[in-house]
């Protein structure tokens, strides 16, 4: 699979509670979720960004609640790909379990800029820098992992161990 | 070769002689539970899979807690799923109204969660019942669910990061200050994905209850939990309540860590965790010079609501007012602590001095429930986290704090030493 789309550049430790604030969770719909995505770190990102961009952030990403809406609102919003130097576990098994796409490659990161084009490569793991014209690696995937990714999310992967 | 604590748990449930971190490894659990805010996507989620039970309906608990009594229509919408949910499953375990506790005080007390257990909960703040010795760890509503279907979770092995604490712990420093001193030290991701194992004499002599206000907030330094062997203590408090049989891990002598970190306690202050993360800590004598004047003060939350810590905030507020243009919210963690409290005449000091009582559930602490703050406001609070608009606007400021200077603070309507009230 690949997806392209412009870069959304942020720093370190950016938390659920700006991904998508509490006062928001009274609802799990992902449609309302993703109005306010990002809402506290960038207020304008959500009007600005459009359906592919790309996320692109520093160590610890996701760190705080393990509130599932934040990747959630992350997908729904129509981001293609989340980039980090590295994510908050809690936040990397939810991205994974609800198929929302993220990389951790950490070179990439240093290198990109907010409005770079890039492309992503998800089965190589090859992150393209159209802008730049540059080529990053990301961090491969654990067996076990790529199994979950591959059947589109933990619920699915259950399915099948459960009739199995 | 040896194993940590950490490590033999997992290696048990997943019925294998040994793990190394590293390893992923299908585990059986012994509890998983969920609240009024992540329960609703599991519940979505558990349809999706198409089964028709959960897997034990004892070993469940639903417990709403976050944005409770009932804020507003959605949250009123998303407890009545829980609760239609807990009665279709006949889930044993569902905490609301007078029963409801914040979860991470509410399930030790009531031991449902013990030594050797390994156990998820879609929260990020479950790692808190590794005070008992237990594998606890905050997973998403999607890991919930299966595990709500099967009774099993995936793990990924973690490293395990040793932490010693010797010498001798002065006056008003408390867990808090031992964990907010910690992760001031290795910083927000220091213990990424790696298990906190806290030991040493210090810890020998902390109560079980601030040994949960320090596993509780491991995840703040990105852990995936933060244990603690168990020991008589641990075993006084578990005995009276287990509502299961459990087993005792240690860590063997020769268990690897990746890394061993050594305290000595004796000169620490409390701390206070500046805006906008726990690692932005200053020592209590700097703060309180800072003149940085306070609207709210909120004493408890999964962190710090337990009878011990309204016993460390009544010893300061006993026979003192709080400042003017300052609210004070005091939240017991649970029905019981509600009681003690009453009965020890806690509420009365709380009420003589101006405080507001809120019912037993997270209150403040996320910002989407009572007390919210306004743009420019700041508050003192023993929660675990300061980020931005965690407790209202995005322009809002929380300093986190342990009991003793949150009540001090309250007094003196800016950041305060307990020395400064107590003299």
């Amino acid at each position: 699979m690949r997806v392209r789309g412009r870069a959304w550049k942020y720093g370190d430790n950016i938390d659920t509670d700006v991904i998508i604030p509490a006062r928001y969770l009274n609802t799990s719909d992902p449609k309302e979720l993703a109005k306010h995505v990002l809402e506290d770190l960038d207020p304008e990102f959500r009007s600005k960004m459009k359906p592919g961009d790309i996320i692109v952030a520093g160590e610890n990403f996701g760190c705080g609640s393990s509130r599932e809406h934040a990747p959630l609102a992350i997908k729904a919003a129509g981001v293609s790909c989340v980039i980090a130097k590295s994510f908050a576990r809690i936040f990397y098994r939810n991205a994974i379990n609800i198929g929302l796409p993220i990389l951790e490659a950490p070179q990439a990161v240093d290198r990109i800029e907010t409005g770079d084009e890039l492309e992503v490569d998800f089965s190589s793991g090859e992150i393209r820098n159209l802008t730049k014209g540059e080529v990053y690696r990301a961090n491969p995937f654990p067996d076990f992992i790529m199994e979950i990714i591959k059947a589109g999310g933990l619920v699915e992967w259950a399915k099948r161990r459960l009739k199995g | 070769m040896g194993m940590t604590i950490a490590e033999k748990i997992l290696a048990d449930h997943s019925e294998r002689e040994e793990v190394k971190p590293g390893e992923i490894v299908m585990a059986k659990l012994d509890f998983v539970f969920g609240n009024d805010v992540t329960m609703p996507l599991a519940i979505k989620k558990f349809r999706e899979l198409g089964v028709k039970r959960v897997f034990d309906r004892e070993r469940i608990a639903i417990v709403l807690d976050h944005f409770t009594p009932n804020k507003d229509i959605k949250s009123a919408e998303q407890c009545k799923s829980s609760r239609e949910f807990a009665k279709e499953m006949g889930i044993k375990w569902f905490f609301e109204g007078g029963s409801v506790g914040v979860e991470h005080c509410l399930l030790p007390e009531l031991g449902l969660v013990l030594p050797g257990d390994l156990i998820i909960g879609a929260d990020s703040h479950t790692c808190t019942y590794g005070a008992l010795g237990a594998f606890a760890t905050g997973v998403g509503s999607t890991d919930l669910a299966v595990a709500m279907a099967t009774g099993e979770a995936w793990f990924r092995v973690p490293e395990t990061m040793k932490f010693i604490y010797e010498g001798e712990l002065q006056p008003y420093v408390t867990g808090k200050d031992l964990i907010l001193h910690t992760i001031g030290d290795i910083g927000v991701n220091g213990a990424l994905y790696k298990v906190m194992e806290f030991s040493g004499s210090v810890i020998e002599e902390l109560s079980v209850e601030q040994r949960m206000t320090m596993s509780n907030m491991a995840i703040e330094a990105g852990a995936k939990t933060g244990i603690i062997e168990p020991d008589k203590k641990t075993l006084d408090y578990v005995k009276e309540r287990a509502k299961r049989k459990f087993k005792v891990y240690k860590s063997d002598e020769d268990a690897k860590y990746y890394k061993v970190i050594e305290y000595d306690v004796t000169n620490w202050e409390p701390v206070v965790a500046f805006p906008h993360l726990p690692e932005n800590t200053v020592p209590i004598s700097k703060a309180a010079k800072m003149n940085i004047k306070i609207d709210q003060v909120f004493i408890g939350s999964c962190t710090n609501g337990r009878i011990e810590d309204l016993r460390m905030a009544a010893e300061i507020l006993e026979g003192q007012k709080v400042a003017k243009w300052v609210r004070l919210i005091v939240i017991p963690c649970s029905p019981t602590v509600y009681w003690k409290a009453l009965k020890e005449g806690l509420i009365e000091i709380f009420l003589e001095a101006g405080a507001v009582i809120g019912p037993p559930t997270c209150g403040p602490c996320l910002g989407g429930h009572m007390g919210v703050l306004a743009s420019g406001e700041r508050a003192v609070s023993t929660t675990n986290r300061n980020f931005v608009g965690r407790m209202g606007h995005p322009k809002s400021e929380v300093y986190l704090a342990n009991p003793y200077v949150a009540a001090a603070s309250a007094v003196l309507g800016r950041i305060a030493s307990p020395e400064e009230v107590v003299k």
